[in-house]
């Protein structure tokens, strides 16, 4: 049998595994690491400016692809710069392994240089976490890591690597593990045939149906089976934040996104509906709004591969743990095989009345010659790139105008961080989303306040010309902070300005990359169309919009679903 | 409601700090823990008692069920059980009253004095939580108590029903 050194098992168990790409930042803990990557590997991998880049990275990468995406740093600063990205890819269900130096197995516990508890500064926020202590244990653990990061409700998964394990002098016999084995470990992914049949039952006796689905439905690849399913029972679908793309953001049929910034018709749906068919959603707090008042008229319908998703904060009518894929498929199944049938008439008069709402056009704005509009900023970025780039999304009102003004057409397109909602996340995740797809358009959207964030990764871009597209909607401000100060606040704007603005076209250039600066209307569009030309560039389009601009509709709080802010001076109830 | 939870997990480093983390992190309230190695060495059982209300229990059950680690969680207290908590006590027993009346009620609790000097006794009592309560409160209008300490629950279901892997 071959014979390894721990730091050749991790880069050859990682070469097993398939992984093409390792997003890192070297260190003393992992030098010998380092030093067998450069001496044996093909992996790709790519030095980040500070490690919260790396792991945000490979979410990137990982929620583009579907596969788990992989980082490597060292012990100390290094682990616990990695803190904020575990915790994004956690929130947000992302497959991840992240491989952190340690301290030698001798010194732990001992306050020794760089060392940090990895393994207890992250336990709240992985699916699970290694601490290897015998060379000979590490295929396993990174072959175990990989496989519970990417099996049942996905999520990032520590593996701790002491230096004395990675000792490039001690070899030991090497055999890749074909299968992984784990008796404590088994998630459901088929639905109990008989929760299937009591759902199928309550959908085709429903009037006013409504299919919520979220992110589960992505991780599952279940686009195809939830347009089938939809369309089959012509039932109006609202997605989550996290669920856009589980159908075309422009099918007939989709009413947008619901929760706190969701469309006036997602939200009137849900509220008025009589059966909502949960699927991989999770009832979050910036979807219910206030739980007690929550649907009062709904039975609920709840499919979760995870059952603590379920009946958490809306308890659920008829739970079904499972995979999406693979629940849709039996509920498709239970609907050929049943005699029941929707009131169509019914159904009929509930589209109607959805049609009413949605003739609201809750999302119209004024139009302007003068400022450009956040709303048409985005509008032209669908423009431009025919719907078909991967939009990657930092935190704040841009991102809920990018979430509301560009339909996405499939699952993947759309990225950012939803649960977490971490700020400086959207530039290194393009990153990763254009390591996995050199050819592919690949936009930021962020703001000034954002991409200042992890702006030191404009070097990274340079060094393997990772040439993304940022779309800088500058307002000057934290847009939702400021938002927030003048609805909630009485407009006292406390901290939320930017007084000292970088000059972000220089500040590009100086980093070897294409500025531009955009303030007229008429002319955003074809610098758009002229920064997407540049394929092999990075460009930074810093887009001066009109700062006085709030995201609506906008959910009051403490309300229910149908309680909304539709402008400044309109509101439902 | 009072509820008994045993677990059935890995015996893995790290294994007891997750399930103690989970109970932090979720805000959820641990009235005691007792953890050991089980027959087979490579499992170890935890019984944790808790307070909750359905909602909440079965949400705790999910999440420590969802730990990688974890082979099997039961709510104890849902059916037919039996509990066992021990105790230590040291009590101030000085003068042939308060050693007397001190003996008596260990005697009357079951309980047994594993150690003594001429102004302590030691005493070892078994039972279930509310009765080692119940000692105490009735020791104390007696003597002075000068230091207890307890097992926390460790707790089995009657009859066939079993955690095993």
């Amino acid at each position: 049998m071959e014979q390894l050194s721990g730091a050749e098992m991790v880069v050859r168990t990682l070469t097993d595994l398939g992984v093409k790409h390792l997003f890192g930042y070297p260190g003393g803990s992992v030098l010998d690491i380092y030093d067998a990557l450069f001496q044996h590997s093909d992996i790709e991998h790519i030095l980040v400016r500070h490690e919260q880049a790396a792991v945000h990275m490979a979410d990137g990468y990982a929620r583009s692809t579907g596969e788990v995406g992989a980082c490597l740093v060292t012990s100390g600063p290094g682990a616990t710069n990695t803190i904020t990205g575990i915790a994004t890819a956690y929130m947000d269900s992302i497959p991840m392994v992240v491989l952190s130096g340690q301290v030698p197995t001798s010194l732990i516990g001992n306050d020794a240089f760089q060392e940090t508890d990895m393994i207890g500064c992250s336990r709240p926020i992985v699916k699970h976490s290694f601490l290897v202590k015998h060379a000979e244990d590490i295929p396993e653990a990174i072959r175990k890591a990989f496989y519970i990061a990417s099996t049942g409700r996905p999520g990032p998964v520590v593996v701790d690597l002491p230096k004395d394990v990675q000792n490039p002098q001690l070899k030991f016999p090497y055999k890749f593990p074909e299968t992984v084995n784990m008796r404590s470990y088994n998630p459901t992914t088929r639905g109990h045939s008989r929760q299937i049949k009591k759902a199928v039952s309550a959908i085709m006796a429903a009037k006013k149906p409504v299919v919520y689905v979220g992110g589960g439905a992505v991780a599952s690849e279940a686009q195809q089976l939830v347009t089938d399913f939809v369309e089959k029972l012509n039932l109006p679908i609202t997605n989550t934040l996290m669920g856009l793309g589980a159908i075309s953001g422009e099918h007939e049929q989709f009413l947008g996104m619901l929760g706190m910034h969701g469309t006036y018709e997602a939200n009137m749906s849900m509220h008025k509906s009589d059966v909502i068919v949960a699927l991989g959603a999770r009832f979050d707090d910036r979807v219910t709004n206030n739980v007690t008042k929550f649907c009062p008229d709904a039975q609920i319908i709840h499919v979760d591969i995870d059952p603590t998703s379920i009946s958490k904060t809306v308890s659920a009518h008829i739970p079904i743990v499972g995979a999406i894929d693979t629940v849709l498929e039996q509920m498709m199944q239970q609907i050929e095989e049943s005699k029941e049938q929707l009131d169509q008439q019914a159904l009929a008069e509930w589209w109607q009345t959805i049609n009413e709402w949605r003739s609201r056009k809750c999302l119209s704005y004024e139009p302007s010659t003068d400022k450009i509009k956040p709303q048409f900023a985005v509008e032209t970025l669908y423009k431009v790139t025919k719907g078909e780039a991967y939009v990657c999304s930092d935190v704040g009102q841009h991102q809920m105008f990018a979430a509301l003004y560009y339909p996405f057409k499939k699952t993947r397109q759309w990225i950012n961080s939803g649960g977490l909602g971490t700020m400086g996340f959207g530039f290194p995740a393009a990153m990763g989303v254009k390591t996995a797809f050199p050819d592919a358009q690949v936009a930021v959207i962020t703001g000034d306040g954002s991409i200042q964030m992890n702006i030191q990764e404009l070097s990274t871009c340079l060094q393997y010309n990772i040439p993304v597209k940022i779309i800088s909607l500058n307002n000057a401000a934290l847009g939702m902070v400021k938002q927030w100060q003048e609805m909630f606040y009485s407009g006292r704007r406390s901290h939320s300005y930017m007084e000292s603005m970088p000059d972000f076209v220089k500040l590009a250039e100086a980093y070897g990359h294409v500025g531009m600066r955009v303030d007229d209307p008429a002319e955003l569009e074809q610098a758009m169309t002229d920064a997407f030309a540049m394929k092999d560039r990075l460009v930074f389009m810093d887009i001066r919009i009109d700062p006085a601009e709030h995201v609506y509709p906008m959910q009051i709080k403490f309300g229910a679903m149908d309680d909304m802010w539709l402008s400044k001076t309109e509101r439902t109830s | 409601m009072r509820r008994i939870l045993s677990i059935l997990l890995e015996n893995e480093p790290g294994a007891l700090s997750r399930i103690v983390g989970l109970f932090s992190q979720r805000g959820y309230n641990i009235e005691s823990l007792t953890v050991a190695p089980t027959d087979d060495e490579t499992l170890s059982r935890i019984t944790i008692t808790t307070m909750g209300d359905d909602q909440v229990i079965e949400q705790i059950t999910k999440q420590v069920n969802k730990l990688v680690d974890v082979l099997k969680v039961a709510d104890l207290s849902e059916g037919a059980h039996v509990e066992r908590e021990l105790m230590l006590a040291k009590l101030r027993a000085n003068g042939n009253a308060t050693r007397e009346e001190v003996k008596r009620t260990v005697d009357i609790f079951r309980g047994q004095v594993v150690d003594v000097t001429n102004s302590l006794y030691t005493v070892q009592l078994t039972g279930p939580s509310d009765k080692l309560d119940a000692f105490i409160a009735a020791v104390r209008d007696t003597t002075e108590i000068v230091e207890i300490v307890r097992t926390g629950v460790a707790g089995i279901a009657r009859g066939e029903r079993a955690l095993r892997q």
